[in-house]
């Protein structure tokens, strides 16, 4: 398909929403899980999308992966339909659970979007070994999942996201299932991580402090019907660490989280 | 202190118990024969005047040309008569009829196999086959195998094939039902996370079988393949029962039971339940094998 030049340069957005609506259709009633989302995001943003449980935030992610379709309104992903982009390979996809495939070794693991792209025996090496030195696992590449932690787990699912080299990076609560320690030291390599590969990072999560920690965009989230309530920006140091968790500044942001929340809730009751 | 410590030894080990469990079914097994064979022989000895001592009762019945139960040291001569005492390639060695029923059950046993994983592919890809074809699946299992194995002999015999390809195809009936049932279980035993992952990198229907659905169904294949193996077996010897089959030990069933040599019967049951026990070795030995090649824990 021929398509005019300027569309993928810098003035089109890495994702772009317009009204749009999700509708499951069960046996009882209609679940209304994603009502008018209009969203934007630009290229190298870290969008955080928080909210309660139920409030849609993990459709709307998986919406913009193309993996459920919008019963109405209009979708693109770098300047493409969601179905396009999914085909092209434009993000990696981080799930709430490591999901490697047990009969495979790390390294292996990390191999199996780049057997379907087509990238050669030694590229494919040269990649892993590349993307698990940025993860810190050099070394674990003949190991089997079940030979590593939870925390080490979500790592290789996060360097097989990137291995291939998408321009966008889609989280589903990564660390989620993972203790606060683990949770605080991926943040960090999260955040220097986005900061060496200049990512569109769209993020889910339930945590405030951590959405504010990672975020440059907040996008607060309701409940049945699931829309967005509030989008919060924020300005702290690309290479700030977690000692600015202390700070006045990430302190107010939180709070302003809090409150969209917290408004949301009184809304959908 | 010395009876305690011989009693652990004796239970302790994987040996010890092996040992205690075969000495007790021998031990059973002689006092069987002598309650199951002492019938007729009290009957003689009483219409010959004989005195009699439980002795001379036990001997006896432990000694008799055609008992209803032999003892296993007949069978142990019976056995070592037929396999070791004859040329291999004669019609009176078990080694000879072992290998008739090894091939067919094994032809049936591969053939099986690739029905049974093609048919679960049909029926895991086409949503009309899943509906249509399971019915009649299950359907086919509730059907005696002791009745259709003949028909088939006959029928197929009548169309002028005989030998091997008949008793292969009852085998073939009685094994592709475990590997359909495994394999249709495992192909969707992946979970709805590992898919999607394969979703968001655009994969092909055929990338997701490969890399996704055939691997994860390994376990559940062999499972299935330790039963169908053992099944393969028992459809070939069934198949050798009717219709005066050449060889196999069906055959040699058939002729035991003709001619009431009870020894000759329990010597070919023996083999054939040998060879199924080594078959199911083999496949878990196989199963082994592929999972330390994948990985994964045992």
């Amino acid at each position: 398909m021929a398509k005019p030049s300027s569309s993928k340069g810098s003035e089109s957005s890495a994702i772009d929403i317009n009204n749009l609506f999700l509708t499951f259709e069960t046996q009882t009633e209609p679940v209304h899980a994603l009502s008018d989302i209009n969203l934007k995001v630009e290229a190298g943003d870290f969008v955080s999308l928080i909210g309660p449980s139920g409030c849609g935030k993990t459709t709307l992610l998986r919406v913009i992966a193309d993996l459920e379709k919008p019963t109405s309104g209009s979708i693109t992903v770098e300047g493409k339909t969601a179905h396009q982009a999914r085909l092209d390979r434009a993000y990696g996809y981080v799930f709430q659970t490591p999901a490697l495939l047990p009969w495979r070794n790390i390294e292996s693991n990390i191999h199996l979007p780049l057997e379907m792209s087509g990238y050669s025996k030694s590229e494919q090496k040269k990649l892993s070994q590349e993307y698990l030195s940025l993860v810190s696992l050099t070394g674990f590449e003949k190991k089997y999942p079940w030979q590593l932690s939870g925390g080490m787990q979500q790592r290789v699912s996060i360097a097989r996201a990137l291995s291939f080299s998408p321009d966008m990076l889609l989280m589903d609560e990564p660390f989620g299932a993972l203790d606060e320690i683990t949770r605080d030291r991926l943040n960090e390599e999260l955040l220097r991580l986005w900061e060496q590969t200049q990512k569109t990072v769209v993020f889910v999560t339930h945590s405030i402090p951590e959405a504010v920690f990672l975020s440059t965009k907040i996008v607060v989230m309701s409940a049945r019907p699931g829309k967005i309530i509030d989008v919060i920006d924020t300005n702290f140091p690309k290479d700030r660490n977690l000692d600015i968790r202390e700070s006045k500044e990430f302190l107010k942001v939180s709070q302003l989280v809090r409150e969209g929340l917290k408004e949301g809730h009184s809304d959908g009751s | 202190m010395e009876a305690k410590r011989l009693f652990s030894m004796l239970i302790g080990g994987t040996i010890g118990p092996v040992v205690i469990l075969v000495t007790a079914i021998i031990m059973i097994w002689y006092a069987g024969a002598v309650y199951l064979n002492s019938s007729f022989l009290i009957d003689r000895y009483e219409k010959n005047n004989i005195e009699w001592t439980f002795s001379q009762l036990a001997s006896d019945s432990w000694s008799m040309e055609r008992p209803v139960l032999p003892s296993p040291h007949q069978i142990a001569k019976e056995l070592k008569k037929t396999i070791w005492d004859k040329k291999i390639t004669s019609p009176r060695s078990l080694v000879y009829h072992s290998r008739v029923t090894l091939s067919s059950s094994m032809v049936g046993f591969l053939m099986g196999t690739f029905l049974g994983i093609l048919l679960s592919v049909g029926i895991v890809y086409v949503a009309a086959l899943d509906r249509t074809l399971m019915p009649w699946i299950i359907t086919s299992q509730t059907i005696p195998i002791l009745a259709i194995a003949p028909m088939i002999v006959v029928v197929l015999g009548s169309m002028g094939i005989i030998g091997l390809v008949p008793k292969a195809m009852i085998s073939t009936y009685l094994c592709f039902f475990p590997v359909v049932v495994g394999m249709v279980k495992g192909l969707r035993s992946p979970s709805i996370i590992l898919v999607d992952l394969m979703n968001s990198y655009s994969a092909s229907k055929v990338e997701v079988f490969w890399k996704l659905r055939l691997p994860a169904s390994l376990p559940y294949l062999f499972a299935s393949l330790k039963v169908a193996i053992a099944l393969s077996v028992v459809g070939a010897i069934v198949a050798e029962l009717p219709a005066g089959a050449q060889g196999g030990l069906g055959a040699r069933l058939l002729s035991g039971s003709y001619y009431g040599q009870t020894s000759l019967i329990w010597a070919a049951l023996i083999t054939a339940s040998v060879i199924s026990a080594t078959l199911v070795t083999i496949v878990g030995r196989m199963e082994r094998a592929v999972n330390n090649r994948m990985g994964l824990q045992i």
